[in-house]
């Protein structure tokens, strides 16, 4: 058997957090992301629909290069898009450049003043919407006190306070569930939605992930090890997802 | 029969300082390049854009033309953040409203269906609101009683988008993956609606040119303007017609280094006319492709 590497863990971690959704967009954002959805799709969940980055929802395996061509399952324009989030029909992973206890996403601007900020990002993109409508979660591959902060900047996704505060409007879909980073798996299971640790990649240290965490983090009394491949899935991600080996280049 | 063909500097002379003006395509893909040079080479200014943002602001933000931005992101896609409208924002040069891309769509539809707003669920928990000020919120007059976030119309006072090909009447088609909401941001215009297109083709050869009528989404009681301009989106994509040119992508991107870089850049891409560049573009794939 091949040696597990670091981003391999992290791809089957992106293709649990699809575990259960069934006939649904999952949209996750990102290299890994995409190898990680690609894989649920091809093991344990095969009803999942995806994109192919541009307009159409496709029904290949591969995640990147359609050497047989793709095939077309759907034509999703952006305009589509937004039937299916607003319908509530979607499970998107995004990033984030700041994330705090609650979820609350930012990636739009850094620094106390939005009119002048420290750091001009993306913008707000499609955040605030995915987040009120459909399930979301986070990939976030360079965990550190820089990322994960006690109050974000900006709030372009919604988390579970800011949610609740907004009211039955903003909870009604609200589906906050993981966050899936280079260290560790995240859930919102602690005291009023309080980020806790769901588990730590192998090699990973409770104490490691705490020290990168720039807030307080909820840690059980028992933090399992997230899981590794299976030989079937270590094929699927070597052999047909993902044989130019991108993975390695976002996490080595 | 209306022969609405216009050149880039016809547009300009329709356009006034302080307008707020939507620009189609979305990011770095099939924007109205040769129409936003020219902008950028006019004396006009102050100017509101309104967009799925990519170079098409940051030109605009370069060359000292935006007072604000109406966005809900600004990227050049294979290069994520745009250089340009950072270094404006960062400096505090323009003011800024922030958008969610799915709500931008609803302030496009209610101008177009000529409603005051439309509601939605986004926006809310989000900062939207506190950054935002046009946006309001709504109760709704039914059992459920649900507050939600109105998304007031998106008054244009001009729109530009550009389009694969046209008839000179200004019925259009996209030949590309997407039309984005191009059509959307002709019809949010009430006037000064204009396309520039690759190519000006007989009305009777529309249907052949896009291989379905499906594609046929951009009509003449949309359009006020055609401009027929060959690589007038480059230096984005404007597939099938031609790639982006990620290597002019580059070095535009890496203009906005130094005041120098970016003087250099303007005096030799955008002060200059447009049968120049594109005949400059002309010559410089062809060097590329020679030393392939």
């Amino acid at each position: 058997m091949t040696d597990i590497s670091r981003a391999d863990i992290c791809v089957v971690a992106i293709a649990e957090c699809f575990r259960g959704d069934g006939e649904i967009v999952a949209n996750p954002i990102g290299t890994i992301p995409m190898i990680g959805g690609r894989l649920a799709r091809a093991s344990f969940e095969p009803e999942l629909m995806m994109t192919d980055g541009e307009a159409a929802l496709i029904a290949n395996d591969e995640a990147f290069r359609w050497p047989n061509g793709k095939v077309v399952e759907y034509y999703n324009p952006y305009r589509s898009m937004f039937d299916v989030v607003w319908r509530g029909r979607r499970h998107v992973i995004m990033g984030a450049t700041q994330i705090d206890p609650f979820g609350n996403q930012n990636f739009a601007a850094i620094g106390p003043d939005y009119a002048k900020p420290k750091t001009q990002l993306l913008g707000f993109r499609g955040a605030p919407g995915n987040t009120v409508n459909n399930a979301t979660s986070y990939w976030i591959p360079n965990h550190s006190p820089k990322v994960f902060v006690e109050k974000v900047d900006v709030v372009t996704g919604v988390g579970w306070d800011r949610a609740a505060a907004a009211g039955r409007g903003a909870t009604e879909f609200f589906d906050l569930r993981l966050v899936v980073t280079n260290l560790a798996v995240l859930d919102f299971s602690g005291p009023d939605h309080r980020m806790a640790l769901r588990s730590v990649h192998p090699g990973v240290s409770v104490e490691e992930v705490v020290a990168a965490t720039g807030f307080e983090l909820v840690v059980p009394a028992d933090v399992p090890t997230s899981r590794q491949p299976t030989e079937e899935e270590l094929r699927l991600i070597t052999e047909v997802i993902d044989p130019d080996d991108l993975r390695h280049t976002e996490i080595p | 029969m209306t022969d609405k063909r216009i050149s880039e500097e016809g547009v300009v002379a329709q356009l006034e300082s302080g307008m707020t003006i939507g620009i189609g395509g979305w990011g770095s893909r099939r924007k109205p390049m040769s129409i936003i040079r020219a902008i950028a080479r006019s004396g006009l200014r102050d100017l509101t854009v309104v967009s799925f943002a990519g170079p098409d602001l940051g030109v605009l933000c370069a060359t000292g033309k935006v007072r604000r931005a109406v966005y809900p992101f600004v990227s050049l896609d294979s290069i994520p953040l745009e250089p340009h409208v950072r270094a404006a924002r960062q400096a505090g040069l323009i003011e800024d409203e922030p958008w969610d891309e799915g709500m931008f769509l609803l302030g496009l539809q209610a101008a177009a269906w000529r409603v005051p707003f439309l509601p939605t669920r986004v926006g809310l928990g989000s900062d939207l609101p506190r950054l935002n000020p046009r946006l309001s919120s709504v109760r709704s007059p039914f059992d459920d009683d649900l507050e939600l976030v109105a998304v007031p119309a998106f008054e244009l006072d001009a729109a530009i988008c550009h389009l694969n090909r046209a008839d000179l009447r200004g019925n259009a088609c996209f030949l590309g993956p997407d039309l984005y909401f191009d059509d959307l941001m002709l019809s949010a215009a009430r006037s000064r609606r204009f396309i520039s297109v690759e190519r000006v083709v007989p009305t009777a050869a529309l249907v052949e040119e896009a291989g379905t009528e499906l594609r046929l989404r951009v009509n003449r009681m949309m359009v006020d303007g055609v401009v027929e301009r060959p690589g007038g989106a480059h230096f984005t994509s404007c597939v099938p017609d031609y790639e982006r040119d990620e290597a002019f992508q580059r070095s535009y991107a890496a203009a906005a280094k130094t005041p120098e870089a970016w003087a250099e850049f303007r005096a030799s891409w955008i002060d200059v006319s447009e049968d120049d560049y594109q005949h400059k573009i002309g010559q410089r794939q062809v060097g590329e492709r020679a030393s392939l």
